[in-house]
């Protein structure tokens, strides 16, 4: 596939801005070509890879998902990126379950996590309606990823399942009780909601995360 | 909170919307990304197209269309009309659809539905169902309506739900196109018995319907076509007022 070819850094011009080149986490985990366009709106070509070599060259790195846990982490072992990833420098977003897959561990399928962020994912109670689909407001914001953001800005959601607010928090969601629908530690960045389907607000903070 | 969805819906065919649209500020009006980009920018919380291509070079068509959609609008968008296998899911969800609508094609393969859920999560698996009250009985339509099943309404979307389906949407064919209002008995019925999200669909004529289809109905998302396609309700109006009657919406 012609999206897995070595990158040198002279080679392409692709995924640069100002020089910084952007990696998608390519390993089968669902509709990743959302976040290659909403990029691609920014003016950046973020390749889509799944090469250690090529993700760990990257400035920033986007970890993507969407599906089920369990089956999700087996296609990160088989590919051993479940090892690469927590490794990686550069700045890395988890978006939806890119994110839960940084958490400890997860209820859906029973899954470990890849332990990057100190909380654990936990599924909705039948009190309310699952999925939770649909925009609702991140509030309490403390993060550089979100500069220009205002509080209760409106998101894009689609999940089941939801990381327990932590230290690591920096951002919150109320949808029967309040979550962490974002979290950091240290290089790694995780969002629960869709910056790429959440309109120019959702745009901005992929910006963000470019300028860290 | 999780705010109420306000759905434009778009019928496609060979890549072009038809039964009219009448917009102003719009160079093409059967171009669907560009009416797709001016929904979005009005507050729309998320599109439904609708491909009514009878061919298979139409369907390609489709394909290219829902590209260059992803491409270029910013909030999510269903896809719906004829899709009956997981490979022509893959093929829409690979172009950047983020959910699609399987109706008919369901109702005589249960089974599809597990299928789609299971390979690509219960997110992205909308069901549609057509449904009329013959003497106080909620019956299920398939092609359009055109054909009754003996299928009961509330069974079937209960079955749906256990199969693994994300969200309903629900056509009332008794209010389609009436103007008169949603099913809102039957909506909240829906709403009561199953744990997902229910799309109201059929009946839109005036702002106090979305109210009503969101108060009485306890609709989670109200779709519709003519009264946005033709501006009768602009959608930032709409939201407006929802609003000033206490219904969560994005301003």
């Amino acid at each position: 596939m012609s999206e897995n070819k070595d990158m040198s850094e002279s080679s392409s011009p692709s995924g640069k801005l100002d020089g910084a080149s952007v990696v998608i986490i390519n390993y089968g985990a669902g509709n990743i070509k959302s976040i290659q366009f909403a990029f691609k709106r920014l003016g950046v070509d973020a390749i889509l890879s799944n090469d250690p070599k090529v993700i760990k060259a990257a400035d920033k790195v986007i970890f993507p998902g969407v599906g089920e846990a369990s089956s999700a982490m087996k296609m990160l072992k088989e590919t051993g990126l479940d090892t690469l990833i927590p490794q990686l420098k550069q700045p890395v977003l988890g978006i939806c379950l890119g994110m839960q897959l940084l958490c400890k561990s997860s209820e859906e399928g029973n899954t470990k996590g890849l332990g990057v962020f100190q909380t654990e994912v936990k599924r909705f109670s039948n009190d309310v309606k699952v999925p939770q689909m649909g925009w609702n407001v991140i509030k309490d914001l403390r993060s550089d990823l979100f500069k220009g953001i205002k509080e209760n800005e409106y998101m894009y959601l689609v999940h089941s399942y939801y990381a327990e607010h932590c230290n690591e928090t920096i951002a919150k969601t109320d949808y029967g009780l309040n979550y962490a629908s974002a979290l950091q530690h240290n290089n790694f960045y995780g969002v629960q909601f869709h910056p790429e389907k959440s309109s120019t607000a959702g745009a901005k903070i992929l910006e963000n995360f470019l300028a860290l | 909170m999780l705010t109420k969805r306000i759905v434009p819906c778009l019928d496609i065919k060979n890549g072009r919307t038809v039964k009219g649209v009448n917009f102003v500020d719009l160079r093409d009006a059967g171009d669907p990304v560009e009416l797709a980009k001016q929904y979005a920018e009005q507050g729309a919380d998320e599109l439904v197209f609708l491909d009514i291509s009878a061919t298979l070079e139409g369907r390609g068509t489709t394909l290219d269309m829902v590209l260059r959609v992803a491409e270029q609008v910013n909030i999510p968008f269903t896809v719906g009309g004829g899709i009956s296998s997981v490979e022509h899911v893959d093929a829409l969800l690979q172009c950047g659809a983020d959910k699609v609508s399987i109706n008919s094609s369901a109702v005589k393969r249960p089974e599809l539905v597990n299928e789609l859920s299971n390979k690509f999560g219960s997110q992205c698996v909308v069901v549609a169902i057509d449904a009329k009250q013959v003497d106080g009985q909620w019956k299920v339509h398939l092609a359009g309506g055109s054909i009754p099943t003996e299928i009961d309404l509330f069974e079937w979307a209960q079955e749906v739900e256990q199969r693994g389906a994300g969200e309903i949407l629900f056509t009332s064919m008794n209010h389609d196109g009436t103007k008169n209002g949603f099913a809102n008995e039957a909506l909240s019925k829906l709403s009561e018995t199953l744990n997902i999200p229910i799309i109201a669909s059929g009946g839109a004529g005036n702002v106090q319907h979305f109210i009503d289809t969101f108060v009485e109905g306890k609709s989670d998302a109200a779709l519709a076509a003519s009264v946005f396609h033709f501006g009768e309700i602009p959608i930032p109006e709409l939201k407006k007022e929802l609003k000033q009657n206490n219904i969560e919406v994005r301003l």
